[in-house]
């Protein structure tokens, strides 16, 4: 049962790209800020692949701090003390919104019969929440990563409801290389044979898929440059303290493959497997430009917003080049756009953390 | 965070003051190689003008965004071309000229992505560089062109007459032209020996 205060349940199924329907969807979020009488001073920020709703305020799984706590509280760049900001989880999820977890109909929970959804069926669902909330028009959209592809298909699905659209470290498409990468992931969950087809809830989970699933993945978050600096060729103290050796064996001699294994085992905690399938899968499909005939300035034919879009010049997952793609697809459909590139050592990680530069960005930008 | 403030008008260096006084209210713009947008933001602020930049420095994008200006992080020469014709009523090019590989093709597309062309450069015929090379013997220092010749940006050092020969050249016209000295307005009367600076409004032909 969700605290009615931070989800909500649509009072209409959802129509999803593929043609089916999802009902009963509940979307779970937090918010931040008083709302204005005029309902005029929401910022919406679109979590990425494996974010939540929690962007200030404590996961209440792990304790650990909100996912961009640095950005969004009072006083800070994205500043509650003038914003009212909401954050939700996507469709799909595993943090209280409906997903493949979810109970279905029959009782048991969805698995492998939860529908695929996209990128634009996630901005459907949250144009439905703001709907039920009563909010009509955004003072901005913000997203990194996937929070920036829904940041993009609300911006283009729903032009007459944002002011503002903040794009980081994203892409208007899935490039061939990031399929690539979600299909090795994907590939080691369902190789786990405890994933049994999706169906797992009553049992074992695929987490040891699931963690080799988030050890590619956080490689593409980082930098060549970045895992040099953080863990060179360091070899990992043994448990009982003492000078880390190479075991001549499979232990995790280096620090990097201790990080690594560290972060795979903690995401299993947190994360449910299935969700990691459907929303890789939404990101792969995802194509701004598709729905336009390959145009992608024509997907931003009708908005009236502005825009400002951001890379990170040691980000090899959504280059500067793809940004640079949308920039001028923006700048072909005459919408105003801002676009820099900042340079971190952090990769991809790059949005979430301390980059010279981008709190005057984003607080510049979102006003 | 400290967002400087626009401009007033008649506080703006003349060369921009001319431009700002020149470009009519509500008019679309883009800057090329905007800096922190001081143009750009006055222009917004006391002639409603929809104000586009277009910037090689990331830091000064930064600047420019957290102003409230649409600035690209970007290069005249590479990054026009991204641009639709017409897009503009304005594109200005301010002391940038004579610092890009191909200046005629700069030039034209100016004149595609705007109606009009603004562009200011460092006028090499000034007495001073004639002095300095003429007489001294060595490519001048000056107030105006203030490196080396190793160190320096300006790889297309060119005059008032040369950038006149330019515009005809491309089949444009000159539709206005100022001139500066020490900082001020100078008349055109030998404008090619007394501007330090000079600032070209150019219209399709």
């Amino acid at each position: 049962m969700q605290d009615p205060a931070t989800a909500l349940t649509l009072p209409d199924p959802l129509p999803l790209d593929s043609g089916a329907e999802l009902s009963p969807v509940t979307i779970a979020y937090q918010q931040y800020g008083a709302l204005s009488p005029g309902r005029d001073n929401v910022v919406l920020i679109c979590h990425a692949l494996t974010g939540d709703q929690y962007v200030a305020s404590p996961h209440p799984g792990t304790g650990k701090p909100g996912w961009w706590d640095r950005m969004v509280g009072p006083g800070r760049p994205i500043d509650t003390n003038r914003f009212h900001v909401i954050c939700t989880n996507v469709i799909g999820g595993c943090m209280g919104s409906t997903g493949p977890a979810s109970e279905s109909g029959d009782g048991k929970p969805y698995g492998p019969r939860f529908p695929v959804v996209t990128i634009h069926d996630m901005a459907r669902g949250i144009a439905r929440l703001l709907d039920a909330l009563g909010i009509e028009r955004l003072h901005a959209v913000v997203g990194g990563s996937m929070g920036g592809m829904q940041a993009m298909a609300f911006a283009s699905d729903f032009p007459d409801r944002v002011e503002r659209v903040l794009v980081l470290a994203s892409a208007a498409r899935q490039s061939a290389q990031n399929i690539a990468f979600h299909e090795v992931g994907r590939q080691a969950i369902m190789a786990d044979a405890n994933w049994n087809g999706g169906d797992y809830y009553g049992g074992a989970h695929p987490d040891a898929g699931l963690a080799v699933a988030r050890m590619a993945a956080h490689i593409t978050y980082l930098s060549e440059a970045g895992l040099t600096e953080k863990f060179g060729r360091q070899l990992q103290a043994r448990p009982d303290g003492s000078e880390g050796t190479k075991s001549f064996g499979f232990e995790a001699d280096f620090q990097v493959e201790s990080y690594l294994r560290y972060q795979g085992s903690g995401f299993t905690r947190r994360f449910d497997a299935n969700s990691y399938l459907y929303i890789t899968r939404a990101i792969d499909y995802f194509d701004l430009a598709e729905k336009h005939g390959g145009r992608l300035a024509d997907a931003f034919a009708n908005t009236t917003a502005r825009f400002c879009v951001v890379s990170f010049d040691t980000d090899w997952l959504y280059t500067t080049a793809e940004s640079q793609h949308l920039v001028r697809a923006l700048n072909a459909a005459g919408a105003p756009v801002s676009f820099v590139e900042l340079s971190s050592p952090f990769g991809h990680d790059g949005f979430l953390l301390e980059t010279p530069g981008l709190d005057e960005v984003v607080q510049g930008f979102v006003g | 965070m400290n967002v400087p403030k626009p401009s007033a008008l008649a506080d703006l260096r003349p060369d921009l003051a001319a431009i700002a006084g020149t470009i009519p209210d509500g008019s679309r713009v883009l800057d090329i190689g905007c800096g922190q947008g001081t143009l750009l933001a006055a222009l917004a602020a006391h002639k409603r003008v929809d104000a586009r930049g277009l910037e090689i420095d990331p830091a000064r994008v930064a600047t420019c965004v957290s102003r409230g200006l649409s600035v690209v992080q970007g290069d005249a020469e590479r990054d026009l071309t991204h641009y639709p014709d017409d897009a503009f009523d304005y594109a200005i090019l301010g002391q940038t000229i004579q610092m890009v590989d191909r200046p005629a093709q700069v030039i034209d597309e100016l004149l595609r992505v705007g109606r009009a062309a603004f562009v200011s450069f460092p006028n090499f015929a000034h007495w001073r560089m004639r002095v300095a090379l003429g007489l001294g013997g060595r490519m001048p220092v000056t107030p105006a062109l203030p490196e080396a010749w190793h160190a320096t940006g300006n790889i297309r050092n060119l005059t008032v007459v040369d950038f006149r020969e330019l515009v005809a050249d491309r089949g444009a016209h000159i539709g206005r032209c100022w001139y500066f000295a020490k900082g001020r307005e100078i008349g055109e009367f030998g404008a090619n020996l007394r501007a330090e600076f000079a600032l070209f409004l150019v219209e399709r032909g």
